[in-house]
């Protein structure tokens, strides 16, 4: 579906990612890991078309995305950002501008089928009974199910997420992650989820990319790529990898500073 | 939705008996008051008396030019305040008003209006606006980021420059020009030629068409700059489009009236308040109430120390301003 080849992009002349190469098959759900500034962020806005690579490019069934115009690209793409402006407006306002790259020339209501998918993607993410509370008056679980909602009323065939657990509690982390896990297995929505929790991207991903320094270090399922050996290499940090006794995915412990001196200490006497 | 939609009828039909109000009060108001019926009256006795020519010659014009003004200034602080997400932006703040000011004042004093015809008035205008959008817009981006922070000062400190340089043009320029821009730079709605009338009004009505095809683009900018991208929409290419419609807007406006400000602040954020934030009622509901706003204070600057007037410019700065900062002031009680 998705194919990225030898990426090269970065910000004027600070080069980020190098020669990235992907592959992204049709109803993936794939995590990417790394640490912070290793590029992620910038990945996931190559392939939405809002950073220009330098060199190579992004495919998407079979069309460079930079030879896609804009509106059609929106019709495929969907992506829910970091970052999040336009508290103003109610969620159900919020979610409707998901349908504006589905709009005809000169519409400038929606439509009742428009009206309709809104519902339906606000359903979805059970956030229907918020449509008349303003955004900015929502909680940040909620916010993220509402931007959820808007990409899905984008009606697309792959989502981006940047982060989207970020500084939530773990029940809304995995509601957040459940839910994208059940659109990917349900309506076959293709994903690629920017993860900062090593833990989360084990349980929930069915392939992890881990991009280090701007290039990808590690391809494969959670099992090969979340190993103590790699995660030390990258992160820089002493961990230990265990077996979740419940799902047996990869598991990471950090381990401080103190028990690691403590540790060494005990093996050198 | 459809309950929206009826919202938003019910909002467009009252805001156009805003407009009629005040240009009915405009019609009555003045040095020879005259009754609602007396009018009716003038109008049935047709073309002769005093009367008439009061109301057809001298008032109607003004009435029109502040519609087309008025309508203007505010749809240009709407698609501003749009583009740069930031409600205290407009023509003024922004300097975009100065740069237009300092193009007609250049064209006043080379004379250019007299060999290309009056129309080159609202043209050198434009260009003076759209050179103030052009470097306050390259000054605030940052690593393809637009820096908010910035923005406002940058526009001050613009407006500051090209009051210098009206200043500079003015102290070498002949006694006759001289006169003619004092007279124009204070603000009035008073405008003699009727080609300007035209012109303004049919600038003003394209510039409210022209953005509402980008209503649902602005809507989608309120969310940023990158998540519009993500909705499909050509950000530089309507950024483009915008600029030029709010230069259009703005050039026009200063070359016909003159330094007008804060129109385009206050009316969007009132409008906002009671119409909310979708621009696909915002773009004309700003429109006419901006109208009705300046038809309303050039009406008391006619009135106030009649048979003496004032410059239209300061009633607006007056009443504008001090709406905006009592606003705050509740705002932040409420809130707090």
């Amino acid at each position: 579906m998705l194919r990225i080849r030898n990426l090269t992009c970065g910000y004027d002349s600070k080069v980020i990612l190098h020669d990235i190469n992907l592959d992204v098959g049709n109803g993936e759900l794939v995590g990417i890991i790394g640490p912070n500034g290793s590029g992620k962020t910038t990945l996931i806005r190559t392939v939405s078309r809002v950073l220009k690579p330098q060199n190579g490019g992004a495919i998407l069934d079979g069309k460079d995305i930079w030879q896609t115009g804009f509106r059609e690209l929106a019709q495929k793409i969907a992506v829910v950002p970091q970052t999040f402006s336009g508290g103003a407006m109610s969620v159900e306002e919020f979610v409707l501008l998901g349908r504006i790259p589905h709009f005809k020339e000169f519409q400038f209501l929606e439509t009742h089928e428009d009206l309709e998918i809104a519902k339906r993607s606000m359903v979805l993410t059970d956030t229907y009974g918020l449509r008349d509370r303003l955004m900015k008056e929502t909680s940040g679980g909620e916010r993220q199910l509402a931007l959820i909602s808007r990409a899905l009323a984008q009606e697309p065939k792959l989502l981006l997420l940047d982060e989207p657990t970020a500084h939530l509690d773990i029940a809304h982390q995995v509601r957040i992650l459940d839910l994208i896990r059940r659109l990917n297995k349900e309506l076959g929505l293709t994903v690629i989820i920017v993860l900062h929790d090593l833990n989360l991207a084990s349980e929930y991903c069915r392939r992890l990319v881990l991009i280090n320094e701007g290039r990808v270090h590690k391809v494969g399922l959670p099992e090969e790529v979340i190993r103590y050996q790699i995660i030390e290499e990258v992160y820089k940090t002493v961990v230990v990898v265990k077996e979740n006794p419940v799902s047996f995915k990869p598991c990471v412990f950090l381990v401080s500073e103190e028990d690691k001196l403590k540790r060494s200490s005990k093996f050198t006497v | 939705m459809k309950d929206r939609i009826i919202r938003w009828a019910l909002w467009i039909l009252v805001l156009c008996g805003l407009v009629a109000g005040a240009a009915i009060f405009s019609l009555c108001a003045g040095s020879v008051g005259m009754s609602f019926k007396d009018i009716l009256e003038t109008i049935f006795r047709g073309k002769g008396t005093a009367e008439h020519s009061i109301l057809f010659d001298i008032r109607l014009p003004r009435i029109l030019l502040g519609f087309a003004v008025g309508g203007a200034l505010s749809l240009a602080g709407v698609i501003l305040q749009g583009m740069f997400r930031n409600p205290l932006v407009e023509p003024y703040t922004l300097g975009i008003s100065g740069g237009a000011a300092t193009g007609v004042c250049l064209n006043i004093v080379l004379g250019l209006s007299h060999s290309l015809g009056i129309l080159s008035l609202p043209l050198c205008g434009f260009l003076g606006a759209i050179l103030v959008i052009a470097i306050v817009y390259s000054l605030s981006m940052r690593k393809g980021v637009l820096k908010i922070q910035g923005l406002l000062l940058t526009g001050v400190m613009i407006s500051f420059i090209s009051s210098s340089l009206i200043m500079l043009i003015m102290s070498v320029s002949r006694t006759e020009d001289l006169h003619g821009i004092v007279f124009w730079i204070m603000g009035s709605l008073e405008e003699p030629n009727w080609l300007l009338i035209k012109s303004a009004l049919v600038v003003s009505g394209l510039g409210l068409v022209g953005s509402y095809i980008f209503c649902l683009d602005l809507n989608a900018f309120s969310l940023g700059e990158e998540e519009a991208l993500h909705l499909g929409i050509n950000t530089e290419r309507t950024k483009r489009l915008l600029f030029v419609i709010a230069s259009l807007l703005t050039g026009l406006s200063v070359s016909v009236a003159g330094m007008i400000g804060f129109v385009g602040l206050i009316i969007p954020h009132f409008v906002r308040m009671f119409v909310g934030s979708d621009h696909r009622v915002l773009l004309p509901g700003s429109f006419l109430v901006g109208a009705a706003f300046l038809i309303f204070c050039d009406t008391l600057a006619r009135i106030v120390i009649s048979p003496l007037e004032l410059p239209v410019g300061v009633i607006t700065g007056i009443l504008g301003g001090s709406i905006f900062v009592y606003a705050l002031a509740k705002k932040r009680k409420t809130s707090a």
